[in-house]
């Protein structure tokens, strides 16, 4: 019997499928200069990469009447890492553009993530607004790393919380960036958030 | 700085998308490659592994980028963003690149968990239990 090349294709990705590994991600967000790429290093398995990607503003409207698919795309720089979780599943981390005229390409990273780390300085709080406010309003778990510079005040995370103006299930933790434990302890807490919201968005709303 | 460019200064020697003739897409895939899917390399559809790790690429129509790419998925499988790290060339090339060697059957990709929709609850069960580990 003669396969047509599509067939066979098919038949060879539905057997392969199931042994693939399960590729997921997490960013890591806050502003510039507050640890992002410390952090990736510091719980990464694999030197910090750097890539550049081309991203497509997405959401805006585009004239039907030109015809031209217009299209404004910037190139950023963005580190990543990995962690094997097992040999069926790898986690990888992406520290985001931290500059922020860059917020409004982030929607293709932000696909698919499973949650992300939201870096605070206490010196400059006002720096992760933006990230709190992206992740708030397109429904990506996050979580508040308040990464303890040396020299800035530490303040209790209650007061912290309040200061960003969180919601009660958004968790936060001081942190140290350059501590592998820490941001491991860090990255635990967002996956856990992931998995609260998963629960919860599964089971049907309470009767009023 | 200096008054004149040299080496690494200067930027790459060719131009990127000159790997890939210009085209910014390939012809296999209508979906943009996620940054984490994952390339594998393709094995026969008997079971057998139709190469050895050292085999060569015999395939003269491929470009030099390809075969690094070929050579590298067949150590061990890796995401797009990785390949793009190792080869030190954008995402979009890459992605040219692989989009070739899909259609050549020397390669192919996981899909990732599609936008919008969590990981189920298993997967990341198994996520919180792998980071206490580590």
């Amino acid at each position: 019997m003669v396969f047509g090349r599509s067939e066979r294709s098919r038949a060879k990705e539905a057997e392969a499928a199931v042994n693939e590994p399960v590729t997921l991600k997490v960013l890591v967000a806050g502003g510039f200069g507050v640890g992002k790429t410390t952090f990736v290093g510091s719980v990464s398995e694999i030197r910090p990469l750097r890539t550049e990607e081309a991203l497509t503003e997405a959401g805006r409207a585009l004239d039907d009447t030109s015809g031209v698919e217009a299209k404004a795309t910037t190139t950023v720089a963005m580190d990543f890492g990995r962690i094997t979780i097992n040999e069926k599943v790898l986690l990888y981390l992406f520290g985001t553009p931290g500059q922020s005229r860059f917020w409004f390409l982030w929607d293709e990273l932000a696909q698919g993530a499973l949650g992300a780390v939201v870096l605070a300085d206490t010196r400059r709080l006002e720096d992760c607004f933006a990230a709190i406010d992206y992740f708030e309003r397109r429904g990506i778990p996050f979580a508040i790393g308040v990464n303890c510079f040396e020299g800035a005040d530490r303040y209790p995370v209650e007061t912290v919380r309040r200061a960003l103006d969180l919601a009660e299930s958004v968790p936060v933790m001081l942190c140290d960036a350059r501590e592998r434990d820490s941001a491991r302890d860090v990255l635990l807490m967002v996956v856990e958030h992931a998995m609260r919201t998963a629960v919860a968005r599964n089971q049907p709303a309470p009767a009023p | 700085m200096t008054d004149r460019w040299f080496d690494d200064a200067a930027g790459p020697v060719v131009r990127p998308y000159a790997m890939t003739r210009g085209r910014t897409r390939s012809g296999a895939s209508d979906a943009r490659l996620d940054l984490i899917a994952l390339v594998l390399a393709e094995s026969a559809g008997d079971g057998s592994a139709a190469w050895e790790a050292g085999d060569d690429i015999d395939d003269h129509t491929l470009a030099p980028e390809h075969v690094d790419i070929v050579t590298r998925v067949r150590r061990t499988p890796q995401s797009v963003a990785e390949l793009a790290a190792e080869l030190d060339l954008p995402v979009g090339v890459v992605r040219v690149l692989i989009g070739d060697l899909i259609d050549a059957e020397l390669v192919r990709v996981t899909r990732p968990v599609p936008p919008a929709e969590l990981p189920d609850e298993d997967i990341l069960r198994e996520v919180i239990n792998g980071l206490r580990a580590l």
